[in-house]
């Protein structure tokens, strides 16, 4: 038995391994390492991690569980709550949410909640246990567009009630965000997020995929013409930012979703598949958050030398401080206080370099953080031959302007009850980054259980 | 899986196909483009959409093999599937929305057509044909055997002028060579124009049109991978503007269009796609020694 204080160390691909390849870099708890874990829990009464779920698992019940090797009952206690647990056990920021509350934190390392999730998950899906569904169907149809976590998450819970569930996916494939965006590495797709699309599936949920909705068929159409009696928009983020620099429209310079669309979701990693992608030499991607990580380890995989470009300072980058660790640790190269003004190009109009100036940090902004000001005279050009751009999304004003009284706020995402997803129109509900702006998997989880509830009463009272 | 029903060829190197997608077929309107995808590991091709029938919920698609996946699409027979075909996306053609008619009434349009960019022509002149517009079209092409559509373009057009590069049918030159015909030797006057073809020509006929200020509206196809907004890799330069093809477009006004640049964009990934190609013509036999591409290995 190892210190109580600390958690037990989870088993990873060793960094100069990973870098070359696309599998998993984390492997999981094993049986034993998982037991010895969950023998730490001090199992609250009145458990704090709980109320630092966005789902509200029963988290010291789950724990339980594993701490007696009823692996399949830990299971069902999280599927009460969760539709994706093998997704959140490995993409959640445990650290600020469940493990950040834990008692067992306060001295020494708290309990490694996301792991075990994982663990659990993982031996479910091992020992084909799938969730249990509805004992009785109400036969009222509701639909749900958008196949990302708070899709699913919604369509599951609904379809546990009783409705009869429609998603419409705009991609040829299930999974939202969790195919197109994060990457393999973090997330495999066969293994992992088809495997939890399947679960939600065999709730009885319906999946069409290639209908973009506000093109192929409109809200106001399927509640009027389809019969469905009440939607869901869980329609994820939308249209990725550039900065507005000369050179952008250069050949080489990729959106963070381009890039990682390409091979994430069209594996263009694999030479099995047709879809090409450009497999750089020397690799900046401009940003600091999750999807900017992504980027970076995925180039990095393919191949190249590849500079994280940040104007801030490293306690500043939003990306999860596991994300930056791993990222350094495969030999990414952090250029912080650093800001691109113009990307250089050669007479083809492909990229050469990246002009950049170095930036110092001033008083603090709106947001709390330092706001960086540029220190006058420090321009110099890095040589690369790809630009990634990570700087966050629009919304896609898809559907709210093919909706009638569907409201939007300033920043053009829709307008939801946080509560409940109720929209400005009857019988429409939303949540997820078509509501917060891009925001995290497990959030947009949240609020498409909250929505499943709101619609549930709606249609209870109805 | 999207079934196709009939598939041919108008011309040596140009596919037709009818394709039963009966979401697409109900909402699209002349402008509009699909992606279609062969199978499991194939690639996201934006294509146009040629014709579509409500009532059978089938969208005729019309494509020239270019690379490996145009070609894998280029090898299905009817009967065969596509595993997806995805839309209507894009804009809509502002000329073919009921709320203009009034308008495009008062109108004398030219379309040119180039190529197999002469597809998406035919959508927009049978909707202003049914709706009372009979425009004009210059129909391009290399060669006597390449030009398609002429019998279609002859039921719904005003005037159907047929050019060809080498003279081998019709009249003899570039489509522009045909414009500065028209309206300076043969005494034609128009208001709007709408060009759509290869890159080249788009360009070259926005030069001809912006001499006699003839506003000239054209149609993007580049680079996309979803259609959705999602990628931002069909961003094209409109004015001081970089706009997105897929959602603010395909259509925009020709003389803002920055064509040199989109050209330039298009190559991006020309050597991928070649060797691509040159892999799967070869198949077995495929020896590499271009060093680049692994087929040595």
């Amino acid at each position: 038995m190892g210190d109580v204080l600390k958690k037990v160390p989870v088993r990873e691909q060793a960094p100069l391994v990973r870098a070359a390849n696309f599998d998993e870099v984390c492997l999981g708890y094993n049986k034993e390492e998982a037991v010895e874990e969950a023998e730490r829990c001090l199992n609250c009464k009145n458990a704090k991690c709980v109320q630092g779920c966005p789902v509200n698992i029963n988290i010291p019940a789950f724990i339980h569980e594993v701490k007696e090797g009823e692996f399949e009952k830990a299971y069902q206690v999280i599927s009460e709550s969760s539709s994706l647990p093998a997704v959140c056990g490995r993409v959640c920021p445990q650290e600020s949410q469940c493990e950040g509350k834990c008692i067992r934190g306060i001295k020494g390392e708290s309990i490694s909640i996301g792991k075990l999730e994982r663990f659990v998950a993982d031996w479910a899906r091992e020992n084909n246990i799938k969730p249990a569904g509805a004992k009785e169907k109400n036969g009222k149809k509701v639909a749900v567009i958008g196949s990302g976590p708070s899709g699913l998450t919604c369509a599951g819970d609904l379809a546990k009630l009783g409705y009869d569930v429609t998603i419409f996916e705009a991609l040829h494939e299930a999974g939202g965000v969790l195919v197109y965006g994060i990457p393999e590495f973090r997330l495999p797709k066969l293994d992992v997020v088809a495997k939890e699309v399947e679960n939600v599936k065999s709730l009885g949920v319906k999946i069409e995929t290639n209908v973009i909705i506000g093109k192929s068929v409109t809200i106001d159409e399927l509640l009027d013409e389809e019969g469905f009696e009440a939607v869901f928009i869980g329609s994820g983020a939308g249209l990725p930012m550039f900065m507005g620099i000369p050179g952008e429209t250069a050949k080489g310079v990729f959106s963070a979703n381009e890039y990682l669309t390409r091979n994430n979701l069209m594996k263009a990693f694999r030479d099995d598949y047709d879809t090409p992608i450009v497999r750089g030499k020397k690799v900046a991607v401009v940003g600091g958050g999750n999807v900017a990580m992504d980027a970076a380890r995925t180039a990095l995989r393919l191949g190249a030398e590849v500079h994280v470009v940040y104007r801030r300072s490293e306690a500043e980058l939003p990306a999860r401080a596991e994300e930056v660790h791993h990222a350094k640790e495969e030999g990414i190269i952090f250029d912080l206080l650093t800001n691109p003004t113009e990307i250089l190009v050669d007479e083809n109009d492909a990229v050469r370099g990246i002009r950049c100036v170095r930036m110092e940090l001033g008083e603090p902004d709106a947001s709390g953080r330092r706001r960086p000001v540029v220190i006058e005279g420090s321009e110099f050009d890095i040589d690369v031959d790809t630009v990634i751009m990570s700087l966050g999304t629009s919304p896609n004003p898809l559907i709210s302007s093919t909706t009638i009284g569907l409201d939007v706020n300033r920043k053009k995402c829709i307008i939801a009850d946080e509560a409940n997803g109720q929209t400005s129109k009857e019988a429409v509900f939303a949540g997820g980054d078509a509501v917060t702006g891009a925001a995290t998997v497990i959030l947009a989880m949240g609020a498409g259980k909250a929505a499943a509830k709101g619609i549930h009463e709606f249609l209870s009272n109805k | 899986m999207y079934k196709i029903l009939k598939a041919g060829k108008l011309a040596a190197n140009i596919y037709e196909m009818v394709v039963e997608a009966p979401r697409v077929a109900k909402r699209c309107l002349p402008g509009q483009f699909v992606i279609v995808k062969a199978d499991e590991k194939g690639e996201r091709i934006p294509l146009t959409i040629c014709d579509y029938d409500r009532e059978a919920g089938t969208v005729t698609i019309v494509f020239m093999p270019i690379g490996a996946s145009t070609e894998k699409f280029a090898a299905l027979q009817a009967g065969d599937s596509f595993s997806d075909f995805v839309g209507p996306l894009g804009c809509p053609s502002e000329l073919c929305e009921e709320a203009n008619l009034e308008e495009t009434k008062k109108k004398k349009i030219l379309f040119v057509a180039g190529g197999v960019g002469t597809a998406p022509v035919y959508p927009q002149m049978k909707w202003l044909h049914e709706h009372g517009v009979d425009a004009d079209v210059i129909v391009g092409a290399k060669t006597k055997d390449l030009v398609i559509l002429e019998d279609k373009f002859k039921s719904v057009a005003g005037n159907v002028y047929i050019t060809t590069d080498d003279g081998s049918y019709g009249r003899s030159g570039m489509v522009t060579k045909v414009i500065d015909d028209l309206i300076t030797n043969e005494g034609k006057t128009y208001d709007h124009c709408v060009a759509i073809g290869p890159m080249i020509m788009m360009k070259f006929c926005c030069l001809t049109t912006k001499k006699y200020d003839l506003p000239t509206i054209v149609s993007m196809n580049p680079i996309m991978v979803d259609g959705t907004g999602m990628c931002g890799a069909c961003r094209v330069i409109v004015g001081d503007e970089v706009k997105f093809a897929c959602v603010d477009g395909p259509e925009f006004d020709g003389h803002k269009i920055d064509f040199d640049a989109a050209m330039k964009r298009q190559t991006l990934y020309k050597t991928e796609e070649g060797r691509a190609l040159l892999a799967q013509r070869e198949g077995d036999t495929h020896h590499g020694g271009c060093g680049n591409c692994g087929g040595d290995k």
